[in-house]
């Protein structure tokens, strides 16, 4: 075949989901880059609609009644204990069973749970289904930048798989900075991060009260979200930002504020006056000071230097090449943060980079059988070997997988130190059906989020339902964990 | 005691010392416990989330801090008083096990402690804590691994060598020095004959993978033993530090299991409600109890070799935020328990905590280098030389002297 079929591999198996059935290694090796950008083209391929996929107000309204529901039995199971402790008051002593309050019935699985696995199950789905799942991948990636840990609890265990669906899928080709703004605005992330606890000191709230900022968000912001660790703000540059942003909040079930659920600006608890972030003044009075603020750190050269370094990590290498890194971030700037741009840029100058890194396969080892000819053993290793080697807690299929791969192509080094990992395994096992609730620091590091619905589909996956890889010349698909 | 345990013999010093001269004699470590035939124990928790240090252990005696903590600050009065460690300092109450061990001269607190990293970032300032460098992002290993790699080959800590808690080896223990992994199970367990299913599939298709496996099996094995195995729900809730305490001491008091063990529990990033004596912090601080009990209880028979470290990555703000918690700050507390430390004291150059004397008007100052405590436990618990701990345990720290007398 002259088709590309190292090529077709790396398109399939690192910008993709993996290859499946049907001869999509073939039809991927024939053609890797336009493969790829192909997804991209599809109308509404980001989005993950279904019925029983609630929107974010619909999810918190869910919870705001099951809380409302809990409060009232247990405000019911009290007065039943009363009730009981008076009618076991002298006199009627002798009936101490008849006394006791009785058991209530056990309550249906909490809503909570309920919302979430329907979410977890519907990324189980597209996981399957997507072809070859480039933009599943993206909306993974962005989703673990834009990190909301379900231990916090609740709230966002709830909205988590909407937070997913309506503040990330709906950019993760489109522009950064509409991401941003949907993203800090949205409920979960204003909830994980202790936004909606922020007061203006000098607010009417916040004199009324005596209470004040929480810097939590404001610090995020710019060390994770935007401009990252280095990118040169100052402690008064959180504080300023953590005024900017006091008011965003969301409605409570009461709906006082808005429709219960949603987004909503408090101008009761936003400190007024100006503030200055990064040298730049927001002398606006409302919700548009934190829009002008957010804008503007959205187009700053650091925002687009961090972004443009970790999609390159992500995707390419955990020490990518500069210029590579710079070439992205000259787009990020140049389109004002045209997230499918650099998309398609990470695709063609790293498909175009192996081609031209190709290099001869080591003596004694056959990659015939499954498909690999004429793959250089150093590239499809790298930043995956790594990676794995690191976050070994994927799961068996894919080290196992890997372990194996490394060995044949004779690098018993990576192989040893992948199955050194295995260790973990079994935990793996364990857990594959449950979502991790892993520490926020496992989950912003991570390459993988480990939070989200989607992780959890992803680890299904991981653990063995996936990995069908295509042999060409050989009658049968060979299934990489079941074989 | 363990017979096989390698112990220099003099005509190897005697070589050493002619070969290598001085210059080869700064480099090699003391063997001043193999020689006295100890075979020592060293835990390092570490809370990730920093802790604030003026909640766990508050400066009553300073006339500034109850003005700074505000309504969340500790105090000898009241229905949850805080418990005195000596005149100045008191001890958050959810703490009475290490209260007690204080009290028999096997705990000690560090106050006005700080890594070398300045800024306030968790991932920064995690990364120093546990690399050991002076700064974040310079290394893909971590310094109690060093230490144990740095240890001469057949001491009892580097042929077992370390214990990895988690799902992932903390940076700290990664490296070179062999680790064995394990986590404490937070789903319930699968059964038995999954598990020899999977053997059998690894079996027929991958030895090396089987292998693994097995030893994953076995280590599960020693860590659960008796206990309990319903999953406790995570490193950031009480009942889950206990089981991970629980299982690692199991596994370093196992006659060959490792002798060095690294933890982390979470939770400890308190921006909001933190709470003082009783709520949120309060509860964290007594799961962290609650595991030192374990390892007591566990270590009991090595408890007199054992030193455990706990330590965070940054303190909080001296000033309690407008959320009744506190945010990203500097200094904060360092805890020493074990019956191989030299306890019953506070060990602190305090700052004070007047505006000028925070450090940029806004954290406790740090008046202790963390990794002088850390290097301190190293020398005299595991017999490094300063030379090595300077160099490539905690690499460009000459400047930062071993503390002395930490343990006993």
């Amino acid at each position: 075949m002259a088709a590309d079929l190292h090529a077709g591999f790396i398109a399939l198996n690192r910008f993709g989901l993996r290859s499946r059935r049907g001869g999509d290694l073939a039809a991927a090796a024939s053609y890797p880059r336009g493969f790829l950008r192909a997804e991209l083209e599809q109308p509404g391929i980001a989005a993950l609609e279904a019925p029983d996929l609630p929107r974010t107000a619909v999810a918190l309204k869910i919870l705001f009644t099951d809380q409302e529901q809990q409060r009232l039995q247990r405000l019911a199971a009290d007065m039943t204990i009363q009730t009981a402790s008076l009618e076991e008051s002298p006199g009627t002593a002798g009936t101490p069973s008849s006394a006791k309050p009785k058991e209530a019935p056990k309550p249906p699985p909490p809503a909570i749970q309920q919302v979430f696995r329907t979410e977890a199950s519907a990324r189980l789905r597209r996981i399957l289904e997507a072809q070859p799942g480039f933009v599943e991948r993206l909306v993974q990636f962005w989703t673990n930048h834009f990190c909301v840990a379900t231990m916090k609890g609740g709230f966002v265990r709830i909205a988590a798989g909407a937070f997913e669906r309506d503040a990330i899928r709906p950019h993760v080709l489109g522009r950064f900075g509409d991401m941003l703004q949907a993203v800090e605005s949205h409920p979960a992330m204003l909830f994980y991060l202790d936004n909606q606890l922020s007061i203006g000191p000098n607010s009417p709230a916040g004199q009324r009260t005596g209470r004040g900022l929480n810097e939590n968000l404001a610090r995020e912001i710019l060390e994770l979200h935007t401009l990252g660790v280095n990118g040169g703000y100052t402690q008064a540059d959180v504080t300023a930002l953590a005024r900017i942003i006091t008011g965003w909040t969301f409605a409570g079930r009461a709906g006082q504020l808005g429709e219960p659920g949603s987004f909503v600006f408090n101008a009761n608890s936003h400190e007024p006056g100006e503030q200055i972030v990064l040298g730049r003044p927001y002398a606006q009075r409302d919700v548009g000071q934190g829009r002008a603020a957010l804008a503007d750190i959205a187009r700053h050269p650091a925002t687009a230097q961090h972004l443009a370094f970790k999609l390159a990590r992500h995707f390419v290498a955990d020490e990518p090449p500069p210029a590579l890194v710079a070439k992205l971030t000259d787009i990020f700037r140049n389109t004002d943060g045209a997230l499918k741009a650099l998309a398609v840029a990470l695709v063609d100058r790293t498909l175009g980079m192996h081609r031209a890194r190709r290099c001869a396969i080591p003596k004694n080892v056959s990659t015939r059988r499954d498909g690999l000819s004429g793959a250089c053993p150093k590239i499809p290793a790298n930043s995956s070997a790594r990676c794995f080697s690191r976050h070994a807690a994927l799961g068996p299929a894919w080290t196992e997988r890997f372990s194996r791969y490394c060995r044949r192509l004779g690098e018993p080094r990576r192989h040893e130190s992948a199955a050194r990992n295995l260790r973990t395994h079994r935990r793996s096992l364990a857990r594959f059906a449950e979502p991790a609730r892993s520490s926020r620091r496992d989950c912003r590091r991570s390459r993988i989020e480990r939070n989200t619905p989607g992780d959890c589909a992803r680890r299904i996956e991981a653990a063995g339902v996936g990995f069908v890889v295509d042999v060409p010349g050989s009658a049968a698909p060979m299934k990489g964990a079941r074989r | 005691m363990n017979l096989l345990c390698e112990t220099p013999s003099p005509s190897r010093r005697a070589l050493l010392a002619a070969t290598g001269g001085l210059f080869a004699w700064a480099y090699l470590p003391k063997f001043a416990r193999a020689a006295d035939q100890r075979d020592p124990r060293l835990v390092v928790i570490i809370l990730r989330g920093a802790l604030d240090g003026l909640s766990a252990v508050a400066p009553i005696g300073d006339p500034d801090y109850a003005g700074l903590h505000g309504q969340i600050a500790l105090s000898l009065s009241g229905d949850h008083p805080a418990i005195p460690l000596d005149s100045f300092f008191a001890l958050n109450p959810a703490m009475p096990v290490f209260a007690r061990l204080y009290r028999a001269g096997q705990g000690a607190v560090v106050h006005a402690v700080a890594t070398p990293y300045r800024e306030r970032s968790h991932f920064d300032g995690q990364d120093v804590l546990e690399s050991g460098f002076p700064g974040p992002g310079r290394v893909g290993s971590g310094w109690l691994n060093r230490a144990i790699a740095a240890l001469p080959r057949g001491a009892p800590v580097a042929v077992r060598g370390g214990l990895g808690v988690g799902a992932t080896t903390p940076l700290i223990m990664r490296g070179r020095a062999p680790v064995l992994g394990w986590s404490p199970q937070t789903l319930p367990q699968p059964t038995e004959d999954l598990a020899n299913r999977v053997l059998d599939l690894y079996r027929h298709r991958d030895p090396l993978l089987a292998e693994a496996l097995m030893q994953g099996l076995a280590t599960e094995k020693i860590a659960a033993g008796e206990m309990d195995k319903t999953p406790r729900g995570g490193f950031a809730t009480a009942a889950g530090m206990r089981q991970a305490a629980q299982g690692a001491a199991r596994l370093i008091a196992a006659d060959d299991g490792p002798r060095v063990a690294a933890l982390a529990f979470d939770g400890w990033d308190t921006h909001a409600n933190e709470g003082g004596a009783t709520g949120r912090l309060a509860q964290l601080l007594g799961g962290l109890d609650g595991a030192l009990e374990e390892f007591e209880r566990t270590l009991a028979p090595v408890w007199q070799d054992t030193a455990i470290v706990i330590a965070t990555e940054f303190g909080r703000t001296a000033r309690i935020n407008g959320t009744v918690g506190t945010d990203h700050g500097t200094a904060t507390v360092a805890f020493l328990v074990g019956g191989a430390i030299k306890g019953g004291r506070m060990i602190a150059d305090w700052p004070g905590l007047k505006p000028d004397q925070l450090f940029e008007n806004r954290d406790l100052a740090p008046t202790t280098d963390l990794r002088a405590v850390l290097k301190g436990v190293l020398a005299d618990h595991l017999g490094l030389g300063g030379r090595v701990l300077a160099e490539s345990v905690f690499p460009d720290s000459l400047a930062v002297k071993p503390m002395n007398g930490v343990i006993v």
